[in-house]
């Protein structure tokens, strides 16, 4: 058995959860083994409906739901002795979940827990038996090749590692409610509270369908009224690079890359930005990429598929009065 | 008062492209500098800051190579009081190994009268990336851990710590001693100042070796992810190329109507 953590939002799984049951099936696939999900915490009645919808598309039948009010709040340990519950009693062989926060974060506590190896953004399996993964380092920068000895597999696999894919025979996906063992133990570190974030929504920005960039080249905090413009007539989300938040130009949830956000928009605009590896680990599944930059030599240029040479104090205002004029505002 | 403790990797500071060593088994930094995580920097600031307001002290520690020392000294610059360098070959060392080696050295420092309140530790190492060693540490110690901490605060018997979670600020509320893992962005490291430097030179830094063999990090290779050779086309230069860029736009359907 093959179990996948799945992580779930308003409307069902997250994107990255559906590519992880996808990589699942193929890796069960190869193994003969079959793909279940588990579904950890609160799972309001719109997400329940659209995550068996999913599942039941990616042909995966069952769901295990660990029944406990004390889950709801996110608490790792507990989630992790839940997932390893479920583990156990399916015998499951692979554990893998979304290299999310909490992707990571529950499955490194399941790993500890079975004293077994775990592989952090797994965009690989080389062999299934036993098992050997081609996993992102350095920001995914370079790859490793890491064999998993262990009795069970324990990986989380990199985001846009591959696409989330429909099966070719959908099956009707149910719930199987189960019973876990969870000690206060496991609960000590919860969230105890949820405020709104103050320093800015990276939401937003990990799920806009555009993202402007700005790097140094935006020269300054006051730099930014143009591609803020640009962003809003685009209907997208500002990203920045790490000098412009550690120069304190604009809050650090608008940073993307490896201590950043990693975005996957459709376009990304990157403004000034010299295209850094560790930038680059945060931008790279952008479907399309537009440089802007004054050195056609910047790896942000070379490794785009479009590019503007130039100013962005120039080249930005002229797009920005381009985009109005052809919409008529 | 609560004596802090921090851990921090040396790694290789690599902006452009990753060189691989001959044998594949590690990053050719021969020709870069050395650097921590930017995570590990804001642990490092959270742990001096927290060591000063409740009047303990803030240790600092790494395993790595006899080089590591450059690293100790730059937190040491920047408030950390001591420093402990576990001298061992870091490549040869998983996560597992790594925690149990820190774990060692938390006992072996309880034993002798200090006990860390606090353990903090970067989210994620900036070159292995393996998202688990503060997590090991707590189980190896039988400690609550939390991570991707932006900030935190001591309040009362524990610690208040937050996290930017999918709905908003997600806050822990955890008993002490504790291990946290710390994310760039809730706090600004500080630049080392000259009498920070000189007071670095001279501050206690304790070696110590492994107590016991690592098990490995499973590590078969190295390589280089397939790169695609450039395909970039230039629209234009200056303003000029305007007209062509909304054309773009418009082509790829991301012009709101
Ligand atoms: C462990 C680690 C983690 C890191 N994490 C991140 C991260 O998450 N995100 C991140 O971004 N960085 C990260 N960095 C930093 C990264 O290595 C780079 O330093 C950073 O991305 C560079 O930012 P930049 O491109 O804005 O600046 P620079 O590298 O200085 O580049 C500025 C670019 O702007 C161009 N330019 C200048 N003026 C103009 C103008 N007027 N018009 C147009 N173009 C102009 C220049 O030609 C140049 O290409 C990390 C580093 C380390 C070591
Ligand atoms: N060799 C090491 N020495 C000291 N601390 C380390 C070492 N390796 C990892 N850590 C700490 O553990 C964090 C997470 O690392 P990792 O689990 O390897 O991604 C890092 O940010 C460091 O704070």
């Amino acid at each position: 058995m093959i179990l996948v953590l799945v992580e779930t939002d308003a409307t069902g799984a997250i994107e990255v959860s559906r590519e992880t049951l996808t990589f699942a099936r193929e890796l069960g696939q190869r193994a003969g083994a079959p793909v279940q999900a588990v579904c950890i915490g609160a799972l309001p009645d719109g997400a329940r409906t659209g995550l068996l919808t999913q599942l039941g598309a990616q042909g995966i039948s069952l769901v295990y739901r660990p029944d406990d009010e004390r889950l709801n709040d996110y608490a790792a340990a507990a989630w992790a002795a839940a997932l390893l519950d479920v583990a156990e009693t399916t015998a499951a062989s692979a554990l893998l979940a979304a290299g999310t926060p909490r992707g990571n974060e529950v499955l490194a506590h399941a790993a500890a827990r079975l004293d077994v190896a775990m592989a952090a953004n797994v965009v690989r399996v080389d062999a299934p038996a036993p098992f050997v993964v081609t996993r992102q380092v350095v920001g995914g920068a370079a790859w490793e090749e890491m064999q998993l000895p262990d009795r069970v597999a324990v990986l989380s696999v990199a985001g846009h590692a591959c696409d989330a894919q429909a099966a070719p025979a959908p099956v009707e996906a149910e719930i199987v409610a189960c019973t876990p063992k969870i000690t206060d133990h496991d609960l000590v570190a919860r969230v105890a509270r949820v405020e709104g974030s103050v320093a800015g929504d990276a939401g937003a920005l990990t799920s806009a369908r555009v993202v402007v960039g700005a790097g140094r080249g935006a020269g300054g905090p006051d730099g930014f009224a143009d591609l803020l413009e640009l962003t809003q007539l685009l209907g997208g989300a500002l990203g920045v690079s790490r000098v412009v938040t550690s120069l304190g130009w604009r809050p650090h949830a608008e940073q993307v890359g490896q201590t950043g956000s990693r975005i996957a928009p459709d376009l990304y605009v990157a403004c000034g930005i010299s295209g850094a590896i560790q930038h680059w680990a945060g931008c790279q599944s952008a479907k399309t990429i537009l440089a802007v930059n004054t050195d056609a030599d910047a790896p942000m240029v070379t490794k785009a598929h479009y590019a503007v040479i130039g100013d962005l104090h120039e080249v930005v205002p002229a797009i920005n009065a381009e985009l109005r004029r052809r919409l008529g505002r | 008062m609560v004596n802090v403790l921090v851990c921090i990797k040396r790694v290789p500071d690599v902006s452009g492209e990753v060189l691989l060593t001959e044998d594949e088994m590690s990053v050719d930094a021969r020709h870069v500098g050395f650097t921590v995580s930017p995570h590990e920097e804001c642990a490092v600031e959270l742990a001096t800051q927290l060591a000063q307001s409740s009047g303990g002290t803030a240790t600092v520690l790494t395993l790595g190579p006899s080089e590591s020392i450059e690293q100790l000294r730059s937190a040491l610059a920047v408030g950390c009081s001591d420093g402990v360098l576990i001298h061992a070959e870091a490549d040869r060392y998983g996560p597992v190994d790594v925690a149990r080696a820190i774990a060692d050295v938390v006992r072996a420092r309880a034993d002798a009268g200090i006990d860390y309140g606090l353990i903090l530790l970067g989210n994620d190492a900036a070159d292995t990336g393996d998202f688990q060693v503060p997590i090991r540490l707590a189980y190896a110690l039988d400690r609550p851990v939390v991570t991707g901490i932006s900030t935190l605060e001591l309040d009362g018997a524990g610690v208040s710590a937050r996290a930017d979670g999918p709905d908003g600020a997600e806050i822990f509320d955890l008993p002490l001693p504790a291990v946290v893992a710390v994310m760039e962005g809730g706090v600004s490291p500080r630049y080392p100042s000259i009498p920070g430097r000189m007071k670095a030179k001279k501050a206690p830094v304790e070696t110590v070796s492994p107590a016991r063999e690592p098990r490995g990090s499973g590590r078969a290779r190295l390589k280089l992810p397939p790169r695609r050779p450039s395909t970039v086309e230039v629209l234009g230069t200056g303003p000029d190329a305007a007209p062509a860029v909304v054309d773009l736009l418009l082509e790829l359907g991301v012009v709101p109507s």
